[in-house]
């Protein structure tokens, strides 16, 4: 079933009789050329890129809920490829272009609205940082405007410019950033995996991974053994869990970040907004909430709710730079669990066990990578070469000390991003 | 969240400097090699259930604590000094 205005047309005319479930929800075979772990995201963009650039088509992705119900659903949907270090930049560029053949390439729309990201600063210093920043995004070929103050107030003039803490300096644009339905990436990548042939397996939780010799074989679910020579972890904040199955311990700890929806309103704020001084960021949804957030509450956590003191950090952030939010009434707020490495930065890598490959390490900014890691993490899976993009995503950086991205300049620490 | 500190009582999470996993108490030695110092630095059971902590009550007494925590419900269990959990360690 292909989308079209036509379609549309025809369907309304005829009762919205036509439209069919989007993909199969499949029951398990006994055995798979590759099998994915996890339906979030990363999961099926892995899946759609393996069975569309690679021709891999028996394969199947086993998700213990439902598919997208995990981080892919919860964020707050930015979009940007702002880095700044080598091996990131690169990545984040791709997916970045990725993204904007996306609706094209899925024939679903995702609504990647590029409304444009101002991340604001506030002192002679931050704004150095984000100068040398833009800099490097415009040598890795993406784009950066560094705006003054008064460059700000023409995009931003609702914002408290002269708060005596904190005044705005200024902002670097990144007018290609913006933000897209989260649901919608997860369902167009399912769509288009579903269609190719790739089976799409819902509420089978993987409970082990059988190896032999080095060697996977398969894993053990709730819905039976089903046996793969190649196997994929992509379990966001479960990796941990799931690598423990393969006698694996992984530079990772779980952590808890929060975001929060107002009632909708009408549109005020049409970039996503980042303040410099605090943690809060801000983009207005096409229903009109308000879609805010934070930093993690830090400690370690699986419970996919927060704390108040991060809440409460979030709101006083959110009032210093635009008090005109003040009335709007917060209708909801969630966690999801992030997997957090030591340098903030992601794992597309293979294991030490022969077919067994992992892509984790997302932290919070995982959203934004769904296209290129499936690409990336599709590519290594098939042909057993890391690619170009993601090739310095290694999970033995770590231990050896070279190569880590450390984008905040903080150290290569788990308490520290 | 609050935190039961031996020395000065239950306090707000807000006064308390989370660390991480209290793996970090068993520091390798220094010749140990890539691999126990890997572990001891990087690699984290991360588990979904009981886990030991280490956290300092930066805003209070400024003590390092080993707190014994689950982190699906957040329920605190322990709390202990960590200079008392090294010093049964050794
Ligand atoms: C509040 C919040 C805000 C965020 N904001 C942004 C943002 O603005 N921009 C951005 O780029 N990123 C953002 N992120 C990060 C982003 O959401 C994640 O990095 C990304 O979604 C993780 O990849 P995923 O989609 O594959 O994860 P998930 O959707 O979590 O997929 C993992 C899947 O694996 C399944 N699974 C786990 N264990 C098993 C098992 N044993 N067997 C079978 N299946 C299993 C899970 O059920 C889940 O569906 C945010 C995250 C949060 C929580
Ligand atoms: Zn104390």
């Amino acid at each position: 079933m292909r989308f079209s205005g036509w379609r549309v047309l025809r369907e309304g005319l005829t009762g919205n009789k036509g439209w069919a479930p989007h993909w199969r929800d499949a029951e398990p075979k006994a055995e798979y050329d590759a099998i994915i772990i996890g339906g979030g995201g990363h999961g099926l963009s892995t899946a759609y890129y393996l069975a569309k650039e690679h021709g891999l088509t028996n394969i199947a992705v086993l998700e213990k809920g439902y598919l997208g119900g995990g981080n892919v659903g919860r964020n707050t949907t930015i979009v940007r490829a702002n880095y700044f270090l080598q091996g990131n930049s690169e990545f984040y560029s791709h997916s970045l272009k990725l993204w904007e053949g996306l609706e094209e390439d899925l024939n679903y729309n995702v609504m990647h609205s590029q409304r444009g990201l101002i991340n604001l600063f506030h002192s002679d210093g931050q704004r150095d940082a984000f100068a040398r920043r833009g800099n490097s995004m415009i040598n890795q070929g993406d784009d950066a405007v560094l705006l003054d103050r008064e460059g700000v107030r023409k995009y931003l003039p609702y914002l408290d410019f002269d708060n005596v803490r904190f005044p705005i300096y200024g902002g670097l644009l990144h007018p290609r950033g913006g933000t897209a339905r989260h649901d919608a990436v997860a369902w167009g990548y399912a769509r288009g995996a579903s269609d190719r042939g790739v089976d799409l397996i819902q509420k089978c939780e993987v409970t082990g991974i059988d190896i032999e010799n080095g060697q996977v074989r398969g894993v053990q679910t709730t819905r039976g053994a089903i046996r793969a020579k190649k196997v994929g972890i992509v379990v966001a904040g479960r990796s941990g869990q799931v690598a423990a199955m393969a006698g694996m311990r992984l530079p990772i700890e779980s952590h808890i970040l929060q975001a929060f929806v107002t009632e909708g309103l009408k549109p005020c704020i049409d970039h996503v907004v980042s303040f410099g001084m605090g943690h809060f960021y801000i983009s207005q949804s096409d229903k009109g909430g308000l879609v805010f957030g934070g930093d993690l509450d830090f400690y370690a956590s699986y419970a996919s709710r927060g704390n108040l003191p991060m809440a409460e950090h979030v709101m006083e952030a959110g009032m210093t730079l635009m008090p005109m939010i003040g009335k709007a009434k917060v209708l909801r707020s969630w966690g999801g669990i992030m997997d957090m490495t030591p340098d903030g930065s992601p794992i597309i890598d293979k294991t030490d066990t022969k077919g067994l490959f992992i892509d984790c390490g997302w932290c919070y900014g995982g959203f934004k990578a769904v296209p290129g890691s499936g690409f990336s993490f599709a590519h290594l899976m098939a042909t057993g070469n890391h690619h170009g993009p993601a090739a310095k995503f290694r999970l033995d950086r770590f231990r050896t000390g070279t190569g880590l991205m450390d984008e905040e300049g903080t150290g290569a620490q788990h308490n520290l991003h | 969240m609050r935190l039961d500190c031996p020395m000065c009582g239950s306090r707000d999470r807000r006064e308390f400097y989370y660390q991480g996993d209290a793996v970090m108490l068993a520091r390798p030695a220094v010749d140990a090699g890539e691999a126990a110092w890997d572990s001891y630095l990087h690699l984290r059971d991360n588990p979904a259930g009981q886990t030991r902590e280490l956290w300092q009550h930066e805003a209070g007494c400024g003590a390092w604590l080993v707190v014994t925590r689950d982190t699906v419900t957040h329920a605190v269990s322990a709390v202990e000094l960590a200079s008392d959990v090294k010093r049964a360690m050794a």
